[in-house]
């Protein structure tokens, strides 16, 4: 038990170390739901220990599979920690629509293995699913590696249970693609990081697996042929296109160093950037002959320097790996200031550039991202954390993104990092809305006090 | 020097084997079939040793329905000069492939033939053996390093065995088999990809090249291995002997 809380109490990254007191993690333990009995008796528990909790003014923090990148459930101050990792049963799944009924504790990869079985998928994906749960993706509307073909979770979750800081359970578990009957509420808690109610249930649509996997990791000189090849693969590869993820020399080079077993299918010559493309169809042999074409003439149009297509599902993991490990191998280089910023596609990379200028060789600034959304995850690499090369990098990073009317949190929420920081992309009138309704729904604010909000408008 | 190497077109290695409720295979349909990765790495062998200059080219073999051209394709994308394709929809054995290959041979005449050690599919671990056996030519099976000697027309091969390692010296020409630790299979690349487009591709039947495939192996059937039990835990040194002898009886 001691443990235990040690690890909650240290989970998150080593910026902003979190050593609070805690002094109750109440885990929801949940056996099988098999009777409408047993079922009414298990949601119960949130929603006593939430009603309770209100009643005595004990805040309280959610928690998943503690893999926010933005502090979002951390305790801060003396929250109660209310751990939804044993409620991971599969409740349904219907194979005729591929929507499938889970409890919030489901750590995404289980849920893959099970749909992978059904022949379904889900429609994210993640570098963390190993250890993320799918009430935790709801509660921040997690991007993930899939969003450029499958959409948000606010498209793909067709419905949410979930218990409100009085105790209240709203049972909002349709499995309906269309049901325009009233203010469809579950959107509040998709996104909301566990501020306006706890989900403890959610139903999701499911794509079905499709049998043509191809993955061709390219290699581009600048940053403008990168997003001219995004332009191109949208319409050459239109509908079999499920990822368009970028990332930079410097990032190639930390992924190489640091992650074991990691080489460069480039080895012979150095590129300044590396698209990863990834696309999903039903026919293999059309499939391939879509991207290979497409593939040629970027090269012979010069978009692409150079370039590699996986001829088996082991290649295609490796490719994948480079992509997915950049953060993995981060952690392994020392200490890590990380952002995540959606910004206009013909500007992002000038972020990375004129951080780099005003780092200069204080700092390895690298850049990565889901470049089909235009999301930039911009990642600064010291040896050591330092309130120096922080005030360098904070508030400019927010600044300037704030310029370019971008949002300064893409897909990993607002949480405890940035809750102050919201004024950078919303408006006052939208937060003052935004506290309106929180006050609303959570009056005590019991609800994972400290994030999301600005601390000056909700203290 | 031409060398020739066997390229198997078999389910990914990556994929999970299902059996098919009729027991008479395993499900082949909708999944992804690739190269036989002991083939990419036979394959890699004779790339390098091209490039190194000790052969002039590398000529890709595959055996079985249309689908093989994708696999040949695959090859000459990594830089094989030539493919052959012998067109056959039965199953291919591995005696079969080994006659196939001999009259290849003779037609193509290549002073090296390198195959994978065996084949992810059915594991048999006998084209190579058999071949060489019809060619009356040396083998170096199970190949962990492969060093080339124009001048005196021979190969020095390592092969890896229970023992550890075994070094022999073959006469050329000579038949070669690879085992994972000979090399690491490039990739595909574009510029690769686009020349493969142009590379030739010649058909051969099992008919045309006086082989008769008619199986003389027919399978009977085709099951799982039965699923891992979970273990028992014991709670003393007495029971555990219990258990070893009237449960597990191995003592």
């Amino acid at each position: 038990m001691m443990m235990m809380l040690d690890t909650l109490r240290r989970f998150w990254g080593r910026k902003m170390l979190y050593r609070m007191k805690i002094s109750l993690v109440l885990q929801i333990l949940i056996g099988c739901i098999n009777t409408k009995a047993q079922a009414n008796s298990f949601y119960n528990h949130v929603s006593q220990i939430l009603k309770y909790c209100n009643s005595r003014c004990l805040a309280v923090v959610p928690q998943g599979g503690n893999t926010g990148l933005v502090g979002g459930s951390v305790p801060v101050f003396d929250e109660v920690i209310v751990s939804l990792s044993s409620m991971n049963n599969i409740i349904s799944f219907d194979k005729v629509s591929g929507i499938l009924v889970c409890e919030a504790g489901c750590i995404l990869e289980n849920i893959m293995s099970f749909l992978d079985n059904e022949g379904f998928i889900m429609p994210l994906d993640l570098g963390a699913k190993g250890s993320c749960q799918i009430g935790g993706n709801v509660s921040t509307n997690a991007g993930g590696l899939r969003l450029v073909r499958y959409g948000s979770l606010h498209g793909n979750v067709l419905g949410v249970e979930a218990v409100l800081a009085n105790g209240t359970v709203l049972d909002m578990l349709k499995t309906l693609r269309k049901d325009n009957t009233g203010y469809d509420l579950k959107h509040l808690f998709i996104g909301s990081e566990g501020s306006l109610g706890i989900v403890t249930k959610v139903s999701i649509l499911t794509p079905p697996k499709l049998s043509s996997v191809n993955v061709a990791l390219l290699a581009c000189k600048d940053y403008s042929c990168c997003q001219k090849l995004l332009q191109e693969a949208k319409r050459k590869l239109g509908e079999i296109l499920s990822a368009f993820e970028f990332l930079d020399g410097q990032s190639m080079d930390l992924v190489t160093n640091h992650l074991e077993g990691a080489r460069n299918p480039f080895s012979t010559s150095h590129h300044n950037f590396y698209v990863l493309i990834e696309t999903t169809g039903s026919d293999e042999s059309s499939d391939k002959q879509k991207l290979e074409a497409f593939l040629l003439g970027s090269m012979e149009n010069e978009l692409i320097a150079d370039g590699v297509l996986a001829q088996d599902i082991n290649q295609a993991s490796t490719f994948w790996r480079i992509r997915e490990g950049i953060s993995e191998a981060l952690m392994k280089a020392g200490a890590v200031y990380k952002y995540d910023v959606s910004i206009p596609v013909e500007n992002l990379y000038n972020l990375v550039e004129e951080m780099r200028s005003r780092l200069g060789d204080a700092a390895n600034v690298i850049g990565y991202g889901h470049l089909g959304d235009g999301n930039l995850h911009l990642n600064v690499s010291v040896s050591q954390y330092d309130e120096k090369i922080l005030s360098q990098i904070e508030p400019f990073v927010y600044e300037w993104t704030s310029k370019k009317r971008g949002s300064i949190s893409a897909e990993h929420g607002v949480g405890l990092m940035k809750a102050n920081e919201i004024f950078y992309s919303q408006s006052h009138e939208t937060v003052q809305m935004m506290a309106s309704i929180k006050n609303l729904m959570d009056p005590n604010h019991i609800l994972n006090p400290y994030k999301v909000l600005p601390h000056s408008i909700t203290s | 020097m031409k060398i020739m190497v066997t390229v198997k077109r078999v389910i990914d290695y990556a994929v999970k084997i299902r059996v098919k409720p009729d027991k008479t295979g395993v499900v082949t349909q909708n999944v992804k079939m690739s190269m036989n990765p002991f083939c990419e790495i036979a394959l890699e062998e004779a790339l390098r040793i091209r490039e190194s200059g000790l052969a002039s080219e590398v000529v890709a073999v595959s055996m079985g329905p249309s689908q093989c051209v994708d696999t040949l394709r695959t090859g000459l994308a990594m830089g094989a000069d030539r493919g052959i394709h012998v067109e056959a929809n039965d199953s291919m054995y591995p005696l079969f492939v080994a006659k196939i290959l001999k009259k290849l041979v003779e037609i193509e005449k290549p002073g090296l033939l390198i195959l994978g050690k065996q084949a992810i599919d059915d594991d048999c671990n006998q084209t190579g053996q058999m071949v060489a056996g019809l060619l009356n030519w040396p083998q170096g099976t199970f190949a962990s390093k492969v060093v080339l000697d124009k001048e005196k027309q021979v190969a020095t091969v390592d092969r890896e065995v229970d023992d550890g390692i075994e070094t022999l010296c073959l006469n050329l020409p000579a038949v070669i088999t690879t085992d994972l630790r000979l090399n690491q299979p490039r990739y595909a690349t574009l510029p690769n990809i686009m020349k493969a487009k142009s590379k030739p591709i010649k058909k051969f039947t099992p008919k045309e090249l006086n082989v008769d495939i008619k199986p003389d192996l027919e399978i009977v059937e085709v099951t799982e291995p039965p699923k891992r039990k979970s273990g028992v835990l014991v709670f003393s040194v007495d029971e555990l002997i219990e258990k070893l002898k009237h449960e597990a009886n191995v003592i």
